[in-house]
């Protein structure tokens, strides 16, 4: 295998490290020899001293070899392993070398005693003995392809394997893409119920975070590198010593948990060792809902939503369509049924509760921006309304008014209708959440309740900070943290760090040499999930199994290595996943457990044949079954629960500069892992499309309160504890509250991600819920942020957006009456052209992409990144305005600017007809295919960006400077081998993934027939998880682009340019409540109510 | 006698002999060197090295030294090409146009225009092939044979630019040299050490003053003059064809051609101005170029201001009366934008300052009509700012709107064309008559004809000169 990646081995890392191999032998004499104050040698003459040493201690002076000299069995082994020339004892005998008998020359050239026989005879062999080496780094654990099993692996051609990743404990089925051994790209697994083929930006660029070069690469004592022998070695007896105590003082630390494997594991880590304390602990985790659950009486219970069956979806501050465990399962049900087709079947209404825009929110047909305080009273009022209560009073008319419509709505459409809170709302709204749920009847039907997938679904943070207060009395005398990084993760309140130092012996296994591994004694490289073996459950319970895609590249080692080695038996990961799967899932099938193992492989994940055709009743059969559903006891008195903070009201009380502050996942880095990713980190942020920074979100009212302005730095404090971070002015934000997203303030991410903002987690405290109280203070200072879609001039880009019709939208009640609205701007364009148009006889290729269902996630550009091997260019690039992305999310606000409705457009290259850059390219290195393509051919690119400044939609990216590191050696493995590698000065853009057409052309040829529609799958194509974007033939009368196209809602961006594009849009239809599209203010009005735009002057840069 | 009878300032000192004339001209190449050329030359040659700074860091790290992005990718490089190739049109108009237009007053100046615009085309030549992203493959722009058959795009203006530019450079250079030939003979005759004798005599092309030398010298001129004429047009106009041909709103305007041609003149006459208002002080040339000279080029500059101004009318008036939505954005964007105060500047510039040119006192004094030049040079380069800038920045999809903001490169390799641009300059005075020897002698009232009051012809004058013992 060429892709294991041997020039960076550990061992040959530490031969360099000279200094350390001396300080090894130093620290192994008897102290007594320190204590004398010898002068400490040079690096070289290591071996010479430590003779020199033995005689002065009186040891013999006749000796007859380097081995009795230095007769250590230590020092042995590693100056054979170091330093192979000097290990010549055995064909330059000592007696027949009278220079060996003067220790202080010994060392000298050594080869150069030896003959010329022995030195051929050592060459042979030392030949050979490499050739031997090799072969121990092939891979000796079967791992099925997706597909098909191949009859050979076909160079160039790549191979695909199912596996999973895991965000919070939960997996989601990805296929990987393998290029010769080298996973390149990750896709959703079709068949996986939790990704239906959808993924997040988060798993497109984990291919990324495979090769990163900042990954740790080796075993380190305090920083001082060794292999894992030694760690095993000296684990041993510590170990031991733990089993005599029961395992007293031995804690275990992990992030969420769901993985059949890990708890097999840990049962026989607690076998050996039974009063060892297991904590899981994640900051973001489900402590909130799972209160709320048990307050409501559902006890340990999680809850799912089958969105499939909602007609009415209330989300109280919650993303569920682009965060969470099941986001991809809810994008997909959610956006069939919202997605409008004709006008017989009515599109789910969806209304959203959300303190600051999020991707979810922004289809929604009334979306309302209400702080964490005030949406516990829309909550109650929400019930109270359905339990027939009068209306509440203290709620603003505009709010007031949207609540009614949805009590209405919702008890119009009971049984079919679901409310959903996230993960961060408070827990009162949780509780609430569930009993409106109730009052619905929606459970059973759009809400599922079922037994938690995730190990130990007790309060994580309770134990964490029980753990933390244990460290910090002393009674911890060693941990083990595996994969987390709690000295980052670690609520302010809680010293870790502090208490770790009281910890006699800690043991980190990380992805990175993080926080964590910077403080504890041992460091391990953790194997990404790509490089192992292991399994997790599925948030609706699908057993699913993670094959490697590689070895370790870093010879790093999975949790399931360490706790067997903790457990006393070392075994490899595949052995034990294996082991746990013919012991558990396996056991009970027909047939032999083999080929059940090798058709799980093949599918990503565990169904068993006589599972029914509903993949959430089916999927999660296998350990541990759900429950059955277990209903509410009594039903809910109206206002049972009165939330503590209601009356908070409009967030505009208390002191001014009290505002309430709401900590969330940030949509690209998460919790702070992937903050050396930096295609996340260059990610432009769905709503405020920034870059590389952490911003402190606040509304323009509230921006107004304060006197800030874009840019400005603001200091936050929660107690006694404060952060900086420069303010963003977010249009669609509640008033009164400060957004301010998590995974920032990294100090050991690695070069891409430290020093970047603030750690927002070290403002909360254990068991605080994610909705705090801040006093926020100015500062004169500014802060420079790199936004991708410029914030200035906000009323004029409304204005002008809407004027020029870029995003076509129009009510359901519209497209009933008037089907083809959005072409009718287009209809007074004359296109009258001189030349005919050019015949496509064979294939014509096209996309389009469904307006009413992008939610902006992001996961479509990552996907097209790594795709197209495009490069990052850096925060201060992104500020030049030369970010590389050949697909963005153009985002566009409407209305007031205190509720505007938001809307996403991918752009990506329309492919026209009469494409304005062909024309101008001097050389013709842009032209058009007989496909219909517009190709970028970049070897004949000169670099005169004039195609650039023709295109009307500015889709193409010029290389400035050299933006592609063509300097890592790593990061070679991770480049799509199809795709060119563009080099300075030389333009790109989106190809519409020319390389899969040829693909899919090659086989179709080969098999004599035309290319299937849907055989070609654009990488952005592939990756939403609302399938909002399509690609196809045009020419083919049955193609799914086709019959898109058809559709009256079909449309072209700028018709007036008379480009033609190949690209099209349908637009966006909304489902508003009647009641509330004419005169609430969230509502939509008609379609282009440009004029009508109100968005109100705010010079924000 | 005919300063009284014409009414008006002759174009020439009528104390003047063809004698006197090459004296003095060919003295300013064979007398002392004055210290302030050297300090002048040495301040050029080191606003020159910062070109060659800028270009090797340029060819080290790429465009992404400069201020361009992606909605803007065009940037100075291609505001300073269009202005030097504007300030390179003066020669030609001067030369040919007035020439083929019988107008005498053009000798004194003409000699030293179309240096002036061999060097701006020189310096602007350079721009469009360092602006592109990989400036070594640049030759892939000439219709050369190749083995993969690869021809440039001939429907691309760029290709039209190479052309048009190339052609220009090469006509007027075969024009300026022709012109010289005679000159360079007297230069030869005039010098006294054998290596400047062995120069210029080589360049010379043995040029004897024979009659059939005459004959052919005078029929290549006036060929030469006939095919750069409408060099004068097409020039410019196929420039303004990169962005008119461009469908960026703010670029996709019929009026570009002329009305770039009319701000070439514009600029080209302004920087005649700029370099020959100081050089008459130095050398003390005021002889022979009168008040006159420097009248009638305010003259020209006024009118093709005004046709400027209208262009800048024109543009406002089409781009209302479309109703096109991106057009009325532009202009109105252009007007009150982000950047609206450079185009009230470029206004400024433009169209007020030279408006001073109607009065005559303003038009033939050296001090107002030196700083209405200076106005219209920063006003032309204003405006090509404006046209690449502002139509660029703010195009037809709102999300991808951007600003623009030149990076120190940017204007290292502007200032450092400026000094190559001085730097020829200070060397052509130094090296070559400034002044046509020829046409000078022939415009002398000795040079002249018995009896030949009125202004004489073109041919007249010719034979006059060639009468004339040198």
């Amino acid at each position: 295998m060429n892709g294991n990646g041997g020039s960076l081995d550990p061992g040959e890392r530490a031969t360099m490290d000279q200094p350390s191999i001396e300080g090894e032998i130093l620290s192994d004499r008897p102290r007594a020899t320190e204590d004398r104050g010898h002068q400490r040698p040079a690096p070289r003459t290591t071996l010479r001293v430590v003779g020199e040493e033995r005689v002065a201690a009186g040891a013999p002076v006749v000796w007859r070899s380097l081995d009795e000299l230095a007769d250590t069995p230590g020092f042995r082994e590693r100056v054979v392993r170091e330093f192979p020339r000097w290990a010549p004892a055995e064909w330059s005998p000592p007696e027949s070398n009278p220079a060996e008998s003067n220790p202080a020359e010994s060392n000298n050239d050594a080869p150069d005693d030896a003959g010329r026989r022995d030195f051929l005879k050592l060459a042979g062999a030392s030949i050979s003995l490499a050739g031997l080496a090799a072969c121990t780094r092939q891979p000796t654990e079967l791992i099925v392809p997706y597909v098909e099993q191949p009859p050979e692996l076909v160079p160039g051609k790549p191979l695909y394997y199912a596996t999973a990743m895991t965000i919070g404990g939960y997996a989601t089925g990805l296929l990987a893409e393998s290029h010769m051994g080298r996973p390149t790209k990750l896709t959703g697994n079709p068949r996986h119920p939790a990704s239906l083929g959808g993924t997040s930006a988060l798993h497109q660029a984990a291919t990324l975070g495979l090769y990163d070069p900042d990954r740790s690469s080796s075993i380190s004592r305090r920083g001082r590198i060794l292999p894992w022998e030694a760690f095993v070695a000296e684990m041993a007896p510590v170990l031991q010593a733990f089993e005599a105590l029961g395992g007293d003082g031995l804690r275990i630390l992990s992030g969420t948990v769901a993985s059949p494997s890990f708890e097999a594991m840990m049962a026989e880590v607690r076998q050996r060792f039974p009063r060892a304390v297991w904590v899981q602990y994640e900051p973001i985790n489900e402590d909130v809902p799972r209160r709320a659950a048990r307050r409501a009486g559902l006890g340990d219970a999680s809850v799912r939503y089958d969105l499939a069956r909602a007609q009415v979806v209330v989300a109280l501050e919650s993303d569920f369509l682009a965060s969470g465990p099941g986001h991809l399962r809810y994008a997909r049900d959610f956006s069939r049924r919202k997605r409008v087709r004709d006008a017989s079947v009515e599109p789910t209404r969806f209304y959203a509760f959300e303190c600051a825009p999020s991707p979810t929110g922004t289809l929604a047909d009334h979306r309302a921006p209400v702080s964490p305080s005030e949406l516990e009273v829309v909550a109650q009022a929400l019930l109270d309304g359905l339990g027939g209560g009068a209306p509440r009073q203290d709620l603003p008319d505009w709010l007031g008014a949207m609540v009614s419509t949805v009590v209405d709505d919702l008890r119009a459409q009971a049984g079919q209708a679901v409310v959903i809170a996230g993960d961060q709302a408070p827990e009162e709204v949780h509780v609430l959440a569930l009993r409106l749920n109730q009052a619905l009847g929606a459970i059973g039907s759009t809400v599922l309740v079922g037994r938690p997938q995730i190990a130990a679904p007790a309060g994580q943070e309770a134990a964490f900070a029980e753990l933390v207060r244990e460290m910090a009395a002393g009674q911890v005398d060693a941990l083990f943290v595996l994969g987390a990084n709690p000295v980052y993760e670690a609520p302010g309140d809680l010293d870790f760090a502090g208490a770790l130092a009281k910890v006699d012996l800690s043991v980190h296994l990380g992805l990175y040499l993080d926080e964590t591994g910077d403080l504890c004694d041992w460091h391990l490289p953790q194997a990404h999930f790509l490089e192992s073996w292991g399994d997790a459950r599925s948030f609706d319970g699908t057993l699913t199994v993670i094959q490697p895609l590689i070895l370790p590249l870093y010879q790093g080692k999975t949790d399931l290595q360490l706790l067997s080695a903790l457990a006393g038996r070392e075994r490899s990961d595949h052995e034990i996943v294996r082991a746990v799967w013919e012991r558990g899932m396996l056991q009970g099938v027909n047939g032999d457990s083999e080929s059940a193992w090798r058709r799980v492989l093949h599918d990503g994940f565990w169904s068993p044949p006589d599972a029914s055709s509903s993949l959430y009743d089916g999927g999660a059969v296998a350990e541990p079954a759900p429950p059955a559903i277990e209903l509410l006891a009594t039903p809910p008195a109206p206002g049972d629960a009165a939330p503590a903070a209601a009356g908070a009201g409009a967030g505009a009380g208390a002191g001014a500069s009290e505002l309430e502050l709401a900590l969330r996942p940030d949509p690209s880095l998460y919790d702070g892992r992937f903050a050396n990713n930096a295609w996340l980190q260059e990610l432009p942020k769905p709503i405020t499309k920034l870059t590389w920074d952490q911003a402190a979100l606040v509304s323009p009212r509230t921006a107004e309160r304060l006197g800030v302005n874009n840019t400005q730095v603001v200091r936050l404090s929660v107690g006694r504890r404060s952060l900086e971070a420069p303010v963003w002015i977010n249009p669609g934000q509640a008033d009164g509250v400060i957004v301010l997203p998590l995974g920032y303030g990294r100090g050991r991410a690695g070069k891409v991600g430290n020093g970047i903002g603030s750690n927002a987690l070290a403002l909360r405290s254990s068991g605080d819920g994610w909705n705090l109280r801040a006093k926020v203070a100015v500062t004169s200072r500014t802060y420079p942020l790199s936004s991708t879609q410029q914030h200035f001039d906000i009323e004029i880009q409304a204005e002008q957006a809407a004027a020029r019709h870029l995003v076509q939208h129009g009510t359901w009640e519209r497209f009933r009456t008037e089907p083809d609205f959005a072409k009718r701007h287009a209809e007074h364009v004359p296109v009258a052209p001189l030349i005919p148009d050019w015949p496509y006889e064979g294939y014509a290729w096209g996309l389009s992409i469904d307006l009413s269902v992008c939610t902006g996630c992001n996961a479509c550009i990552v996907s097209c990144q790594a795709e197209n091997n495009i490069p990052v260019v850096g925060k201060e690039q992104v500020g030049r305005g030369r970010e590389m992305h050949w697909l963005r999310i153009d985002r566009y606000y409407e209305g007031e600017l205190d509720r505007p409705s938001i809307h996403h457009q991918p752009v990506m290259c329309q492919h026209c007809e009469l494409a304005p850059c062909e024309v101008v390219c001097p050389v013709g290195a842009t032209v058009h295919g007989d496909e219909g393509l517009n190709e970028m051919v970049y070897n004949r690119c000169v670099g005169t960006r004039y195609c650039s400044n023709n295109c009307p939609y500015k889709v193409r990216r010029f290389n400035f400077l050299r933006f592609n590191d063509a300097r890592t050696p790593v990061l070679e493995m991770l480049r799509n081998p199809d795709v060119t590698v563009r080099s300075r000065g030389v333009m790109e853009k989106c190809t519409y993934c020319v390389q899969r057409i040829n693909w899919a052309r090659i086989e179709a040829k080969r098999e004599n027939r035309r290319i299937r529609d849907g055989e070609v799958k654009t990488a952005c194509q592939e990756a939403c998880p609302t399938e909002a974007i399509v690609f196809g033939d045009v020419n083919d009368p049955q193609s799914e682009v086709t019959r898109w196209k058809a559709l009256p809602l079909d449309y072209v961006l700028l018709p007036e340019v008379a480009t033609k594009p190949r690209t099209t849009y349908l637009a966006k239809v909304t489902h508003p409540h009647p009641s509330l599209a004419l005169a609430g203010p969230a509502g939509h009005g008609s379609a282009g109510s440009a004029h009508e735009a109100q968005i109100g002057q705010v010079e924000t840069r | 006698m005919t300063v009284a009878k014409l009414g008006k300032p002759l174009f020439i000192d009528p104390a003047e002999t063809p004698a006197t004339v090459t004296d003095k001209i060919a003295g300013v190449v064979f007398g002392k060197t004055y210290r302030w050329w050297f300090l002048a030359l040495g301040i050029s040659f080191t606003l020159f090295s910062s070109f060659g700074l800028a270009l090797s860091y340029l060819l080290f790290q790429g465009t992404g030294i400069w201020g361009i992005n992606m909605p803007v990718a065009w940037g100075w490089a291609i505001i300073n090409f269009v202005w030097w190739i504007g300030i390179g049109h003066a020669g030609t108009l001067i030369s040919a146009v007035l020439l083929l237009l019988n107008q005498q007053w053009r000798t004194s100046i003409n000699r030293f225009a179309e240096a002036m615009t061999l060097f701006a085309v020189a310096c602007a030549g350079m721009f469009p092939l360092l602006h592109t992203g990989r400036p070594w493959l640049a030759y892939w722009m000439l219709p050369y044979p190749n083995t993969m058959q690869l021809w440039p795009q001939f429907r691309s203006p760029l290709i039209w630019d190479v052309f048009a530019v190339s052609t220009y450079f090469t006509i007027s250079l075969a024009f300026w040299y022709t012109g010289l030939v005679p000159d360079l003979a007297s230069m030869r005759d005039k010098a006294k050490r054998l290596f400047a004798k062995r120069i210029y005599g080589f360049f010379a092309l043995g040029w004897r003053g024979a009659a059939d030398h005459w004959h052919n010298y005078e029929k290549a001129y006036l060929l030469l003059a006939g095919l750069s004429t409408p060099l004068v047009l097409s020039v410019h106009s196929v420039v303004s064809l990169d962005f008119s041909v461009a469908q960026v709103p703010g670029w996709h305007a019929t009026i570009f051609p002329p009305y770039f041609v009319a701000g070439a003149i514009y600029a080209g006459f302004a920087m005649v101005l700029t370099l020959m208002i100081p050089l008459r002080r130095l050398f003390w040339m005021h002889a022979y170029i009168t008040t006159r000279h420097l009248e009638n080029m305010g003259k020209v500059m006024l009118v093709t201001g005004l046709i400027v101004t209208y262009g800048y009318f024109t543009e406002a008036f089409m781009a209302w009366y479309s109703g096109n939505v991106f057009e009325r954005f532009m202009m109105w964007n252009r007007m009150d934008g982000h950047y609206g105060y450079m185009y009230w500047m470029l206004i400024l510039c433009n169209v007020l300052v030279p408006q001073i040119l109607w009065i005559k006192r303003c038009r033939t004094s050296a001090f107002w009509l030196f700083l209405a030049a200076q106005f219209v040079n920063v006003g032309m380069w204003l405006e090509r700012w404006v046209i690449v800038i502002t139509s660029l920045h703010r195009d037809f999809l709102v999300s991808s709107w951007g600003t623009y903001s030149a990076t120190f490169w940017d204007v290292a390799l502007f200032v450092g064309t400026i000094g190559l641009f001085l730097s020829l300059i200070f060397l052509f005075i130094r090296v070559l008559p400034a002044l046509s020897l020829t046409e000078l002698r022939a415009l002398s009232p000795e040079g002249k004809t018995a009896g030949e009051h009125d202004p004489p012809s073109f041919a007249a004058s010719r034979a006059a000169a060639r009468e004339t013992p040198r």
